[in-house]
């Protein structure tokens, strides 16, 4: 379930530059590196030492992955409503509005129509940012969009995932997104187009058992945190320490869970190769 | 049917109620009409209570009562609704999973394949079942089931009953999030009719791993939400014990989810609830199944895979700004 709520802001790089005071040093959370913010920006928020990926904003992988760094966008427009009149320390409306303001986003999910390499795909991706990424209604509505974009015009899909979760402010009608979603790629199979389902750290919980766990090829970037169960949950279960690694992108690919590690600088190649190989004209 | 040895503290009044008749009646031995009378009097007014308390419940009540000791299983369904129940097990693939009951049965004239989460009533079974939570080869378990019922055209019937996907190391090694995810898929088109009946505990993901069907029945005291009262109060109050606050907040009772139009509709229970009542309450179930799946039957499997869609598609609540 969503753990953002006990999430330290500590290895989340900020999503905006002008958080970042000149001149600033940021400390690498896996290895202790202390790096340069620039030399770390340059580095597109990887840590030259370790490879650990830092947070990154939703429009830098836009100009990192697409063509021209460009996503003709879909749906801006769709806000959550609240169904269940939801309160915990706010209002959930002020919930929503506050993070649209932080994040000049109208919920969780870019999406739309971009091209990689000059081939036209179906994209989307999740910004942790915003609720820590979590899916509710309109996260859900929008990854439906953008899986129906993709069947309509039978062009590959690809979706970058980055969340902690349901949104448990929507209830029920969060998890339904999981259906909602997937049934929606149980019917883009018939186009015969590749899905590639990149993830990001973290991936887990809702949107890990379900698009996000459903590509036809699914990579993520190094040492990401993915998973179903959230670790504490399951440290008092079993009553014992988690070993070292539980939950990586390292432990999912050992596991079989995974087709491949991608660092980011790989990822437009690799995702346009991928998709060069299972497309069909 | 009620256990006194476990009574909810809303339960008191009326378990003292029925205690103060059984006194009487055994006093009585129908030898005085004024007594038979103050016992005739004394169950209107027992009814009446019943009726008064369960019709006032909070949700937090209901949840309660979905966990009821008593409270009927999937394997008390299928014995009271089933005949000629064929247990089969494993996922072919790493174990046998005892947390979901699967196999084929006669449902009132009918061939069926029933699936179902399972609880275990003493210390012994719930560790034996897991206390109703699944692995993800229970969840393998399930789906290559309902392949085989989709192979020889054989309707499902799922019954959930669960607190969770169990959130455990093996599980996470396993895949628990990749066995859920591909469920839910396959159960999006799967060419045989799906009757999911949520009858206790229907917690996250570990309901929805087999939860995708064509109709959604809900017995009037179940729950079911995108997380437990407990999860919920736990991350947002920080406070397990705001768990009662959690469960009115997640709105998570039948006929919020009615209102919500995640099911189709409510069964209710027994005077009182179903573990006062097993076979009353596996018999208005049956009804409500049987009802449903005659119309679903009637239905080609294009329509009826369209439908499927259709009705997880239109979920959720938004605008346009
Ligand atoms: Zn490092």
């Amino acid at each position: 379930m969503v753990e953002w709520f006990h999430k330290s802001t500590e290895g989340l790089i900020s999503q905006t530059k002008k958080d970042i005071p000149e001149g600033l040093w940021t400390k690498c959370p896996e290895c202790g590196e202390v790096i340069y913010i620039k030399a770390l920006e340059k580095n597109l928020n990887t840590c030259g030492q370790c490879n650990y990926h830092f947070k990154l904003a939703s429009t830098e992988y836009i100009r990192l992955i697409l063509d021209d760094g460009k996503l003709e966008t879909y749906d801006t427009g769709l806000i959550s409503g609240d169904p269940l009149e939801f309160k915990d320390s706010k209002k959930y409306p002020d919930r929503i509005r506050m993070a649209q303001k932080s994040t000049g986003q109208n919920d969780a999910v870019l999406s739309g129509i971009g091209r990689i390499e000059g081939k036209e795909i179906s994209f989307a991706i999740m910004d942790f940012s915003f609720i820590g990424g979590s899916m509710g209604s309109v996260v859900g509505e929008m990854i439906a969009r953008t899986i129906e974009r993709a069947t309509m015009r039978r062009i590959p899909l690809v979706i970058v995932s980055c969340s902690g979760g349901a949104r448990m402010q929507e209830g029920i009608l969060s998890l339904m997104q999981m259906a909602k979603t997937s049934a929606l790629l149980a019917r883009f199979d018939e186009v015969h187009k590749p899905f590639i389902s990149v993830l990001t750290n973290p991936t887990t919980a809702g949107v890990m058992a379900s698009y996000a766990s459903l590509g036809d090829v699914i990579v993520a970037e190094p040492k990401a945190l993915l998973g179903f169960a959230g670790k504490r949950v399951i440290q008092q279960t079993i009553g014992a320490e988690l070993p070292p690694g539980f939950q990586s992108s390292e432990f999912f690919l050992e596991h079989g869970f995974l087709d491949k590690i991608v660092h980011r600088r790989d990822l437009k190649g690799t995702i346009s190769v991928l998709i060069d190989y299972f497309n069909q004209s | 049917m009620a256990n006194p040895t476990v009574v909810l503290e809303f339960e008191k009044p009326i378990v003292e109620l029925e205690k103060k008749i059984l006194e009487m009646r055994e006093f009585a031995q129908g030898e005085s009409i004024e007594l038979t009378r103050e016992i005739e009097s004394l169950e209107r007014k027992l009814d009446k209570l019943t009726r008064e308390i369960y019709s006032g419940l909070s949700r937090w009540q209901r949840v309660q009562l979905a966990r009821h000791p008593r409270r009927p299983y999937t394997l008390d369904y299928i014995e009271h609704l089933t005949e000629g129940f064929v247990e089969l097990h494993g996922d072919r693939g790493f174990a046998d999973d005892k947390a979901v009951v699967c196999g084929p049965a006669f449902f009132r004239g009918r061939k069926v394949m029933i699936i179902g989460q399972q609880k275990g009533r003493d210390t012994k079974t719930k560790l034996y079942r897991n206390f109703g939570m699944m692995h993800p080869e229970g969840y393998r378990k399930a789906l290559r089931m309902m392949k085989l019922a989709e192979k020889f055209d054989l309707p499902v019937l799922i019954f959930i009953d669960t607190p969770g996907a169990f959130p455990g190391l093996g599980a996470e090694e396993r895949g628990q999030a990749e066995a859920i995810a591909k469920n839910i898929k396959e159960m999006a088109r799967l060419r045989v009719p799906i009757v999911i009946s949520i009858i206790g505990e229907g917690a996250s993901g570990g309901a929805l791993g087999i939860g995708v069907g064509d109709v959604i029945l809900m017995m009037e005291n179940s729950w079911y939400s995108v997380i437990s009262p407990e999860g919920c109060a736990a991350i947002l109050w920080r406070d397990s014990a705001k768990a009662p606050d959690a469960a009115e907040a997640l709105r998570l009772a039948s006929g919020d989810l009615l209102q919500l139009n995640v099911i189709d509709s409510i069964v209710p229970e027994p005077s009182g609830g179903a573990h006062r009542d097993h076979k009353g309450a596996a018999e208005t179930l049956g009804a409500a199944i049987e009802e449903v799946l005659g119309s679903l039957l009637g239905l080609s499997t294009e329509d009826l895979l369209q439908r499927r869609l259709e009705k997880f598609r239109n979920m959720g609540v938004f605008y346009h700004a």
